[in-house]
């Protein structure tokens, strides 16, 4: 099994989560993060003194698929993630060894489908 | 007692009550998010203490008899023989608390400069102990007493309020030291939401502050209301566009920031300038206080939400400004003229004068008391408590539970002291 995982920016999620529908995904979780990338972050200024937020609101998607399907599912969510401007964020793909559905105890494939 | 004054002083009077919970969320947006719980407390302590101790002993000696020096006596202590029965048909009694609401901000304006690190159990003590040492004296010394017998001007209290807290506030964050972390870890507002209702309550409620100091409806009262709007709104402008200019956008913070010093400024003179004055002076205190709010930063001093750039250099600005444009034709021949009214410099050193003195007894009496704080109680919050927030140490509260916060089951049903996800009922 394959964990992939998304940083993208917030805006995008809801065409992210329908690509992901339309591409035959059954569940999804979703994570409001924080980071810097090479988009580095914004000033504010509060009585002439200025602030750097150097840690910029992301959202995290992480979908479990079958090892065949990850590649497909990475290249869903980066067509739909895509603004092509700095800090669209990033897409990994690592190894799961384990899944299981709690309720049934079902595993593996049987687990996420 | 006239129908018509004592309706306006005692509408007056709750516009000023309603100012200290507006300071408290003009302070409490200003601070972080860990700590305005205990910034709304230092406030609201003050809504607590203060009006028993005015009743009790603080009314008679900042105001009977009206001709002390110094201060006054006991002759009313405890509201002794005031009531409704009286020849003034109760009109004592209504100054008595339409000053009380004054007595019960003055206190509270400090807050802001110890914000995030002192002792909840110190405030508590400082503040009543305060208002009875400090601004008591101060103001029978205003009102009534040698300062305002030698012919300097305070309407609503630019000297005996402003000045006085903004300078005793200094004197605090002196004693108290610096923040953790102060200045080069930065600590921006948490909500600027709150900071502007705040600013929108304060701005409502000096119209009674103010207006309401004339303790009448009469022409005076109208003049003071006026003065009030226009001298906020130039203030405002003038921060803006300082800010505009200078940092290249024009900030809330900014706008709220103007339109309170602004109000601290046009205080001392409300009901002695008239015409477009109020707008010279608003212009003017924008200007002096959006850079006076740098100069903690360059002096190393920390006060937090900037009560001294803001309340004491406005005050001072304002109540110089009275020598610049009191205007007796308007206001009774009794008042000095203002140098630019042709009445030359004696009003100007009268206001100097009278500020010097505040400052230096101010400033010594409150570092008096915060020293003897510290050697007694303490003052300042362990580091750990500083820096994981006053308001869970301090009061057992947090101010905002949402998502990604701790699950929170009553005491009573938790069957480990552990936090555990509720099964949602059937």
């Amino acid at each position: 099994m394959k964990l992939i995982t998304a940083i993208i920016k917030p805006f995008k999620l809801d065409d992210v989560k329908a690509a992901l529908r339309e591409a035959g995904v059954q569940g999804m979780t979703v994570t409001e993060v924080r980071g810097f990338g090479r988009q580095g972050g914004h000033t504010e200024t509060y009585r002439g003194a200025e602030y750097v937020v150097d840690l910029v609101p992301k959202v995290k998607v992480e979908v479990v698929a079958e090892v065949f399907d990850a590649e497909r599912i990475a290249e869903v969510i980066t067509s739909a993630a895509k603004t092509g401007k700095i800090g669209d964020g990033k897409v990994w793909i690592t190894d799961v060894d384990r899944v299981v559905r709690i309720r049934t105890g079902e595993l593996d494939a049987d687990a996420v489908t | 007692m006239d129908p018509g004054d004592a309706a306006w002083v005692l509408a007056s009077a709750a516009l000023v009550m309603f100012m200290t919970p507006g300071l408290a969320l003009f302070y409490g947006g200003m601070d972080r998010r860990r700590n305005v719980l205990n910034m709304l407390m230092m406030n609201f302590w003050c809504l607590l203490t203060v009006p028993v101790l005015w009743a009790v002993v603080g009314y008679s000696l900042a105001q009977v008899p009206a001709d002390a020096d110094l201060l006054g006596g006991l002759d009313d202590a405890f509201l002794r023989g005031m009531t409704i029965r009286g020849e003034d048909g109760g009109f004592g009694l209504l100054v008595m608390v339409f000053l009380g609401m004054f007595a019960v901000i003055t206190p509270a304006l400090i807050s802001g400069a110890v914000a995030d690190r002192m002792r909840f159990a110190a405030w508590a003590v400082f503040a009543p102990v305060w208002t009875l040492l400090v601004f008591v004296p101060v103001f029978k010394w205003v009102y009534g007493g040698w300062l305002g017998q030698r012919g300097s001007l305070d309407f609503a209290g630019g000297t005996a309020i402003h000045v006085n807290a903004g300078i005793a506030a200094l004197a605090c964050v002196l004693v108290l030291g610096k923040r953790k972390g102060w200045p080069s870890e930065g600590h921006p507002p948490h909500s600027m939401p709150l900071v502007m209702l705040g600013t929108g309550i304060l701005w409502f409620g000096w119209f009674g502050f103010n207006a309401g100091s004339a303790l009448a409806a009469d022409g005076t009262a109208v003049q003071a209301f006026v003065n009030t709007f226009l001298a906020a709104a130039a203030a405002g402008l003038a921060w803006a566009i300082v800010e505009r200019v200078r940092d290249g956008h024009v900030t809330n913070l900014g706008a709220a920031s103007g339109i309170v010093a602004g109000l601290v400024a046009i205080t001392p003179g409300a009901g002695f300038v008239a015409g477009m004055s109020a707008v010279w002076i608003g212009l003017a205190a924008g200007v002096v206080c959006c850079y006076a709010v740098g100069l903690k930063t360059r002096l190393g001093y920390d006060d937090a939400l900037d009560v001294v750039g803001v309340h004491f250099v406005g005050g001072l600005v304002g109540s110089l400004a009275v020598g610049l444009f009191s205007d007796p034709a308007f206001f009774g021949t009794d008042n000095k003229e203002g140098l630019l009214l042709g009445g030359g410099p004696s009003l100007l050193f009268e206001q100097a004068l009278a500020n010097g003195a505040t400052i230096v007894y101010s400033f010594v009496v409150t570092a008096a008391i915060m020293l003897a704080l510290k050697a007694t109680i303490g003052v300042r919050v362990p580091p750990e408590v500083e820096e994981a927030g006053l308001d869970l140490a301090e009061h057992a509260e947090t101010a905002y539970h949402g998502e990604g916060d701790a699950v929170r089951v009553p005491a009573a049903l938790s069957t480990t002291n552990s936090a555990s996800v509720a099964e949602p009922a059937v």
